[in-house]
């Protein structure tokens, strides 16, 4: 067949997916979204008392910042997956949540003395927090890669690893409400490592499914 | 039964066909027995299929040549893991056998054997006599519908076998 023919073809192929990209991750992700509220309704629930501890700081920048996080992490992976997508701004807005996760830490290690550093590091759940968070995290991933694949990410590694952090906000955003440790210190290093853990199986994933 | 939307695309296919030539052409003098038609028609195989990922007040341009940038470094990835191969320590009927594989210099001709008979025979209706959506459902005693759903599986399957081969 010549350029010409195949041309002709591809011009009179008017079908495939017509739902846009933004639709089609909201309702993929919508399944593994509730399979993680199962598992949490099931094995977790809230903590208690955690409306009347609502107010407190501490409390406040653990449960908002997933959700600050999942809101960066949408409109970067379906950049990801769009050929010659500007990702300057999406790398600048991954800084200023660093730099904000950095402060909280250095806020927190001026306020406790030096003998509590640990006991705030540890917590009393931290190895809950890395199982649970990548767990939450799982239906969601899925999802965010079978949307993907509908996409054309130049480099599907990084794709992947993009769907990863997509998943792990929204297991952390989960997680959080549960989650009885609240210290900053804490947060940023389990919450950081379950991140972890959820980007490298994405980028895994991605490496293997998101090629075209 | 072409519409206004057939022809746009057309004509922006078109254009990225000429504007990836010269790109082909460079990937060609690194692999110098692959054909360039047969990068070219990958590269309009992944634009056509991926349309989606192009938001149409962007400028096309860079879409269309980070795809073709992608697909050109693709082949020559898989070219190149064939190249390596060393050759030279086997016997001369292995080296004979290696040549067959030319198959990549061939047209897609080859890569529609391996489509679904209806398929085939779909795609080569529309591509290779010409024919509407409307005539080879005719033709065919398909559905339009059918025919529509059959082209683009075809070329969906077209492209798929496209990445897989080398």
């Amino acid at each position: 067949m010549k350029t010409e023919n195949l041309i002709r073809a591809l011009a009179a192929d008017q079908a495939g997916p017509k739902t846009p990209m933004t639709l089609a991750l909201a309702l993929c992700l919508l399944p593994g979204i509730i399979l993680s509220i199962l598992v949490y309704a099931i094995a977790l629930g809230p903590r208690p008392h955690l409306m009347a501890m609502l107010p407190e700081p501490r409390i406040l920048f653990k449960l908002i910042f997933p959700w600050v996080l999942l809101a960066c992490a949408l409109p970067t992976a379906q950049r990801l997956v769009r050929p010659g997508a500007d990702l300057r701004a999406c790398l600048i807005m991954f800084g200023v949540l660093a730099l904000i996760l950095a402060a909280a830490v250095v806020t927190k290690l001026l306020v406790v003395p030096e003998a509590h550093w640990h006991a705030s590091l540890m917590g009393h759940y931290a190895a809950a927090c890395v199982f649970f968070v990548p767990v939450l995290s799982f239906g969601p991933l899925v999802g965010a890669l079978i949307v993907l694949k509908r996409g054309a990410p130049t480099n599907p590694t990084l794709a992947g690893a993009g769907a990863g952090l997509l998943a792990a906000a929204m297991g952390a955003a989960i997680y959080a409400t549960h989650c009885p440790d609240d210290s900053p210190l804490f947060f940023a290093t389990w919450y950081g490592l379950a991140t972890i853990i959820v980007v490298m199986i994405g980028a895994i994933a991605g490496r293997r499914f998101l090629r075209w | 039964m072409r519409n206004e939307r057939e022809s746009e695309w057309e004509s922006l296919l078109r254009a990225s066909e000429r504007r990836t030539k010269l790109r082909s052409a460079g990937a060609r003098s690194a692999a110098p027995d692959a054909d360039a038609e047969d990068i070219v028609q990958e590269i309009l195989l992944a634009v056509h299929l991926k349309r989606r990922t192009w938001i149409e007040t962007a400028p096309v341009a860079p879409w269309v040549f980070t795809i073709a940038r992608h697909k050109v470094i693709d082949f020559l990835r898989r070219r190149g893991r064939r190249i390596h191969l060393p050759l030279e320590d086997f016997s001369e009927s292995l080296a004979a056998e290696t040549e067959e594989p030319s198959l990549i210099g061939a047209d897609i001709d080859r890569h529609l054997d391996s489509l679904s008979a209806v398929q085939r025979k779909v795609v080569r209706s529309i591509a290779v006599a010409g024919a509407s959506i409307a005539e080879t459902a005719a033709d065919l005693s398909m559905s339009p519908g059918a025919v529509r759903v059959a082209l683009h599986r075809g070329l969906a399957a077209l492209a798929a076998k496209f990445s897989r081969q080398g």
